[in-house]
């Protein structure tokens, strides 16, 4: 049975991770290789890297650092921020990346997708979406790291994305970004209804209960985290405990030890 | 020892390279089939569709060789994701509708998820647990329900049983490790598998008589 995936997000600018709050506020909370090491290390199921710098600066995304990352990193290893082409998709692919996470250029360029889908296949392309609610409750997609917005709904744009060739969709809510109050739980629930494609919670997650949640509550494939494995004594492993005893497959550690 | 993983312009292979270099072998990134002939072992990785696969295989005379190496000098191969349904005798993706051919080393075909009576989330990714078939050396040490890290649309239906070797569970059951003598192929990604992955690694490399 495919299990369900608890996802360490890396979010990473000027060299350090960082977390904020309501994507602004950053806080410093250490450097990037020895983190991946201790993740790849406590075998969780997967790490997104986020280069906040690159997705701001409208810098390129730095291919060098991504391969040295990459280099400690035996689990999936999802890398986004800033990716406006083709030619970035393949050096970073190149670079170890295996799979890559669009999301602002895809608004301006929505055939990126197609484009990216056709030449590395779906399975290598992850759609991310960021998303504000509004006071009416109707909830809108954000690019540019939450600050433009595009006047797309989200379960309309994770359909057009998935029509185009998406593998997975990551569904983020701003305004639960870094609060850990819990996934906004409507908002993932309306992707997962959108799409046929797996769907990748993010956004809020604050206790094991949230997570619970946005899988069972609203159908996700997978939750993704970061204030409360940097912020809090809570890890991924204590998470899918927590999870397998509220009845959610996970994948245990591998039990025969090293190879 | 010396092992070659094959350089066709389909995906990333420095996950791969990092994993068998991991594991102390000499690996060489073949970019043209004749630097084959000095690997005792050969890996086939790659993602993207079967029919670019295909096209960029025998574009470069990757086929032969792979067939040469095999069949006739019994050098193990793996191939890894879509590497393992190039094995297949033809697959449907990227063709519009008609099978293209593929290297048809494991005899059966590739094809679309739910054309095998998928209905759950596609691709299928994330981890699953295989049920080996039999005691295959390829999976020495690994114990049944063990996870590894998938991610694809299409599967591989080998025309005979004997040459599925593990199995995983996605609403239906899918073909998760083929082999037939020298060949072999796993649907999901060692290289990716953490600890589990490494072991399946060292078996092709070490538990599999050349």
């Amino acid at each position: 049975m495919l299990k369900v995936r608890v996802i360490p997000t890396l979010l990473w600018k000027n060299f350090g991770l960082v977390k904020g709050v309501g994507f602004d506020s950053w806080r410093r909370v250490g450097p990037v290789l020895p983190a991946i090491k201790v993740y790849n290390t406590r075998d969780v199921d997967e790490l997104i890297l986020v280069d906040i710098t690159a997705t701001r600066e409208a810098a390129e995304p730095d291919a060098e650092s991504v391969h040295d990352f990459a280099d400690e990193c035996f689990v999936p290893f999802t890398v986004g921020g800033g990716i406006a082409g083709i030619e970035q998709i393949q050096r970073l692919l190149r670079a170890g990346a295996d799979k890559i996470s669009l999301n602002s250029a895809a608004y301006a360029n929505p055939r990126l997708v197609d484009d990216a889908a056709r030449r590395y296949g779906a399975q290598c392309i992850v759609a991310s979406i960021d998303a504000r609610r509004h006071a009416d409750g109707n909830y809108e997609c954000f690019s540019h790291a939450g600050t433009q917005a595009t006047g797309r709904r989200p379960d309309d744009w994770a359909r057009e994305l998935a029509d185009r060739g998406a593998g997975e969709i990551l569904i983020t809510s701003i305004d639960r970004d870094g609060t850990m109050t819990g996934y906004d739980l409507a908002l993932v629930e309306c992707v997962t209804r959108a799409v046929n494609l797996p769907v990748i919670a993010s956004g809020g997650a604050g206790n094991y209960e949230h997570m619970r949640q946005a899988i069972q509550d609203a159908g996700a494939s997978a939750v993704a985290a970061a204030s409360i494995f940097h912020f809090t004594e809570q890890t991924p492993a204590e998470a899918k405990k927590a999870l397998a005893a509220a009845g959610i497959p996970v994948r245990p550690g591998y039990a025969a030890g090293p190879a | 020892m010396k092992v070659a993983i094959v350089d066709y312009g389909m995906g990333n292979l420095g996950s791969v390279r990092r994993a068998l270099t991991e594991l102390g072998v000499d690996v060489i990134v073949a970019e043209r089939p004749d630097q084959l002939a000095a690997a005792a072992r050969i890996v086939l990785p790659g993602v993207g569709s079967f029919t670019d696969g295909m096209a960029h295989l025998d574009a470069r005379g990757w086929s032969d060789a792979l067939r040469e190496r095999t069949l006739t000098h019994g050098i193990p191969l793996l191939g890894i994701c879509l590497g393992m349904q190039l094995l297949a005798g033809a697959g449907s993706e990227g063709g519009n509708g008609t099978m293209t051919p593929g290297l048809a080393l494991i005899p059966g075909d590739v094809v679309r998820l739910d054309a095998l009576g998928c209905t759950l989330r596609i691709p299928h990714v994330g981890w699953n647990a295989i049920v080996p078939h039999g005691t295959p050396p390829l999976l020495a040490g690994i114990p049944p329900q063990t996870d590894f890290y998938f991610v694809h649309s299409y599967a591989f239906r080998p025309a005979s049983a004997s040459h599925i070797l593990a199995t995983t569970d996605y609403g239906v059951p899918l073909t998760a490790v083929v082999g037939d003598g020298p060949v072999m192929g796993t649907q999901f990604h060692p290289e990716k598998s953490s600890r589990a992955g490494f072991r399946l690694l060292k078996n092709f490399l070490e538990g599999i008589p050349c």
